[in-house]
């Protein structure tokens, strides 16, 4: 194999990963948005579709497993932020934070209790482990196809939803002026948990998709909250084109670091990246400056 | 409120000596152990309610620097510079008396750095890593600091377990113990078990005293202020990016500080103190002792370390903390201890009305 | 000469400008009034002077030194203190801490010296109590001292912040609506105490929507509308300018 080749091959494992990381951001966005709350938890929602679809996909088939993995996390979404977020409207954003915080150590633990710490993964969609296709002379699992494609297909729906349905539209006019939407009748409580809803079942989904190629275990959340985030930052918070491309860019540089540095070091690179992008463009590098060098929260 | 302030500590010392003589008398002296480490830890807890409860700020990377604090001790009093004795610098070191000579467990003779600089690279070390984590992540608003020390900690954490200078995943043992002033030594050894209990104990009350002063100033009126409001804080002419992160650091330090003395108390140190888990807790703790309330902090943070340290919570411990973070900020935000002394203080002045002074907390 | 000029100032947000065009000045010594109907863009030219809100056009001088683009700390600390159209304690603290905040830009302890009690804060903290106390009894509020901020009614917070803003030693005060929510004796004590203000040397800009204070008290007027000035004089004038009739009224005929 060529060098060209191996690029190659680590550019796909990058944006495989990549991809990942940009469900992730857009999950982060769509409750900052809607919430002001970074929710540490949404790694969670990830873990949570990973594990739950596994288990169904013992008794149910695989597509209905994922299907009701996708819809039982995005409930948990719901009930999480009526149980917890919407009484305490009052309180601090500092306060929703370390709720999320909290919630994401529970959450773990129960996964922890309700399964084990073994890992596990759901089988690939089409062929197995070993079938391969070829793009562009590099070798790639199928799976990585399902993968692209569903960030993709999740992208095109959501971009959709919030353009061009009632609730989506809502939804965008809540997070750009809360006070406005909520004299024009919007009901904000509402929003807030479908934001909750949707944000965990996309992360569920994402959880199911990325199963077969990374598998799933109990912790696999936290690192996975913070390359989002890092995604998130680099696309500039809010903008959900940049989450794409801010997870894509994690994600390959991720995999290049990997080529070049010890495994150990595996997540610096995506740390590095992200307290650099806070130093010089705090804004994100597609955001568009606010010129006041804060952002509101 | 000196007086106040007084009684409180008249209180905490009387309970800090009553414990160690109930435990003498019931001959269970060997708890002090534990209840040692939850000291130092408690000073952990103590820094991180001056970042949350007066910056307003959530830092998740505190077990990191609890890490770092411990680890360059752990690695410099242990490790054998013998090999670069020539070396220019080690030169300069070495007249500076930075190395001793001693031999190691086979008897042969080596050179490791004195617990003394090691303590005090340590501080120099976080105050440097603090200051880069937290000024980009401090210069914005909202809550940019806890997912930047998040990730941070899980760096330190991955590294200590990839490098073999830290000792990988069963991280550094026989670290030395530390000869303070002469007199004082912090020290694992049963002999001393006691004394190494009031040493943590008084290092504690010391940090509550120091940090009671700081938060009864200037320097405190204006961390609560943008605690409270931000932009009126900025419009008061509150530099409120440098106030955050002045708090930042110096919580870190404090974190390091615990980390040096529990690294030097119980010998060594593994990586999972930087775990995010490790730091989760703290936060639980601050949260659980109300933050602001810096006494009330110590006291909780250092009970219900014990209790874990004990394995009261068996295989549920994580689940109490997290669970702990959760109740506690949905019943009671300014931790359960506040409402708690309100009842008490209703009961006992009944007959008094009360002259409710803002933030209790002496 | 000039304390504060500002000239061709803008600010947008998003798609709608707030601020465009905006030039006037406020003499040393003034109690000079910003008026314009809701929305005009009064709140936000004061935050651009005051450096919470960037400009995108334009200067804003302060004795002749250009200060958009500062922090805010900084501008505080050239001597701009400000209060806001929603009264802004410190609810954690007591009224004097609050005002004793506003002392902070002229002080100096750092963290070591305030951890450490050393005798050089002591002094100083005391003297920022002297300081802090002489100014809440300026707005006379001095007996509520220790009270809770939260526990105030609406007219003493506005004093409160009021003192807050003193304490800080500016030489230009902006005030955004200091009168709003309060009673008529109370809108009257404010008005002296806003020339009390002047007489003791601090330049007022003011910003209300109660006409008969500010016709009272002010030197001069400025009038914002969309975002604009569209006139500028003495009250007599003001009173009787056409456009400032119709803006009131809203009439856009009289404008052009
Ligand atoms: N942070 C902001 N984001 C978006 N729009 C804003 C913001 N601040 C102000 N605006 C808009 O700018 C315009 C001017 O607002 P501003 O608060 O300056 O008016 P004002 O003259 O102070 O009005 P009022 O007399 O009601 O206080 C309004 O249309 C307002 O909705
Ligand atoms: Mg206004």
């Amino acid at each position: 194999m060529g060098s060209g080749d191996l690029i190659l091959q680590y550019l796909l494992s990058g944006i495989t990963k990549g991809s990942i990381y940009a469900i992730v951001a857009i999950g982060f966005n769509l409750i900052f948005s809607a919430t002001g709350v970074l929710n540490f938890a949404q790694g969670e929602f990830v873990m949570l579709g990973g594990m739950i679809a596994v288990t169904l996909s013992f008794y149910v088939p695989l597509p209905v497993a994922i299907t009701g993995a996708v819809i039982l996390v995005a409930l948990i979404g719901c009930l999480l932020e009526v149980l917890f977020f919407r009484r305490l409207r009052r309180h601090s954003i500092m306060h929703m934070v370390i709720i999320t915080i909290g919630l994401s150590i529970v959450i773990q633990e129960i996964a922890l209790h309700l399964w084990d710490e073994k890992v596990r993964s759901l089988p690939y969609f089409t062929g197995k482990e070993i079938s391969s296709v070829a793009v562009f002379g590099a070798t790639i699992s199928p799976q990585v196809l399902w993968v692209l494609g569903t960030v993709a297909v999740v992208f095109v729906l959501l971009h959709a939803f919030l353009r061009y349905s009632l609730q989506g539209r809502a939804m965008r006019a809540c997070s750009s002026n809360p006070e406005a939407a909520m004299l024009s009748g919007i009901n904000i409580a509402n929003l807030r948990t479908l934001s909750f809803g949707l944000s965990a079942g996309i992360g569920a989904l994402a959880g199911c998709v990325i199963s077969p190629i990374t598998m799933t275990q109990y912790e696999m959340g936290g690192p996975l909250a913070i390359k989002g985030f890092a995604a998130a930052i680099l696309g500039g918070l809010g903008n959900p084109m940049g989450a794409v491309a801010g997870g894509l860019l994690v994600g390959v540089l991720e995999a290049f670091s990997v080529s070049k540095l010890p495994a150990a070091y595996n997540d610096v690179t995506a740390f590095a990246v992200l307290l650099l992008v806070l130093f010089v463009r705090p804004q994100g590098l597609f955001g568009s400056p606010t010129g006041d060098g804060v952002r509101e929260f | 409120m000196k007086l106040r302030r007084f009684i409180v500590v008249l209180l905490l010392l009387a309970a800090m000596v009553g414990v160690q003589i109930f435990l003498r008398a019931t001959g269970q002296e060997f708890c002090l152990t534990q209840l040692t480490m939850a000291l130092y830890y408690a000073l952990v807890v103590i820094g991180l309610g001056l970042v949350m409860g007066y910056a307003g700020q959530v830092s998740l990377g505190h077990g990191g620097f609890f890490a770092i604090g411990g680890y360059t001790t752990a690695v410099l009093t242990t490790r054998d510079f013998s090999p670069f004795k020539d070396t220019a610098w080690v030169g300069l070191l070495k007249a500076a008396h930075v190395f001793v000579a001693k031999e190691d467990l086979f008897g042969a003779q080596v050179m490791v750095v004195t617990p003394w600089a090691a303590f005090l690279a340590a501080m120099a070390l976080t105050a440097v890593v603090a200051v880069l984590i937290g000024y980009p992540a401090l210069r914005l608003k909202g809550h940019y600091l806890a997912m930047a020390t998040l990730g941070f900690g899980l760096i330190v954490y991955k590294i200590l377990l990839g490098s073999t200078v830290t000792g990988a995943a069963d991280g550094i043992t026989s670290v030395p113990e530390w000869s303070l002033f002469g007199v004082l030594t912090v020290s694992g050894k049963t002999a001393l078990r006691v004394q190494n209990y009031y040493i943590a104990c008084g290092l504690v009350l010391a940090v509550l005293l120091l940090l009671q002063n700081l938060v009864h100033s200037r320097v405190g009126r204006a961390l609560l202020a943008i605690h409270d409001r931000e932009t009126a804080a900025n419009a008061m002419g509150i530099n409120t990016a440098s106030y955050k992160l002045r708090a930042f650091v110096l919580s870190a330090i404090l974190a390091a500080a615990a980390g040096v003395f529990f690294t030097h108390y119980t010998g060594g140190i593994g990586p999972s103190e930087a775990s995010a888990l490790k730091s989760v807790r703290y936060v639980a703790l601050a949260a659980a002792g109300g933050m602001a309330n810096l006494w009330g902090v110590a006291v909780i943070s250092t009970l219900i370390n014990y209790l874990s340290l004990r394995d009261w919570f068996g295989s549920y411990d994580n689940a109490v903390f997290g669970t702990m973070l959760i109740v506690i900020i949905s019943i009671a935000p300014e931790g359960p201890l506040k409402p708690l002394g309100m009842a008490v203080r209703r009961v006992f002045f009944r007959l008094r009305p009360s002259g409710g002074k803002p933030h209790g907390a002496a | 000469m000039a304390l504060l000029e500002v000239e061709n100032v803008r600010r947008s947000f998003g798609g709608l400008v707030a601020v465009d065009k905006a030039s006037f000045t406020v003499a040393e010594g003034q109690i000079k009034a910003l008026i314009g109907p809701n929305g005009a863009g009064k709140t936000t030219l004061f935050n651009m002077v005051s450096g919470l809100l960037s400009t995108e056009t334009g200067q804003i001088r302060f004795r002749d030194r250009r200060i958009n683009g500062l922090r805010p700390y900084q501008i505080a600390r050239a001597g701009i203190a400000r209060t806001f159209q929603n009264p802004s304690l410190f609810l954690q603290m007591s009224v004097i801490e609050n005002v004793m905040v506003g002392q902070h830009v002229r002080t100096r302890a750092g963290i070591a010296a305030c951890c450490l009690r050393l005798p050089r804060q002591q002094r100083e903290e005391r003297a920022i109590r002297d300081a802090a106390l002489k100014q809440l009894d300026f707005v006379g509020l001095a007996p509520l001292a220790e009270a809770s901020a939260g526990s105030l009614t609406f007219g003493q917070r506005r004093m409160v912040e009021l003192a807050r803003a003193l304490a800080t030693d500016p030489a230009l005060v902006l005030l955004d609506e200091p009168a709003s929510g309060l009673n008529n004796k109370e809108t009257g004590d404010l008005g002296a105490l806003i020339q009390k203000m002047r007489g003791a040397g601090v330049t007022v800009l003011l910003v209300e929507h109660d006409m008969s204070l500010v016709m009272d008290i002010s030197d001069d007027i400025v009038v914002l509308y969309q975002g604009t000035p569209i006139a500028q004089g003495p009250p007599s004038a003001i009173q009787n300018d056409p456009r400032v009739v119709a803006v009131y009224l809203g009439d856009d005929q009289h404008l052009s």
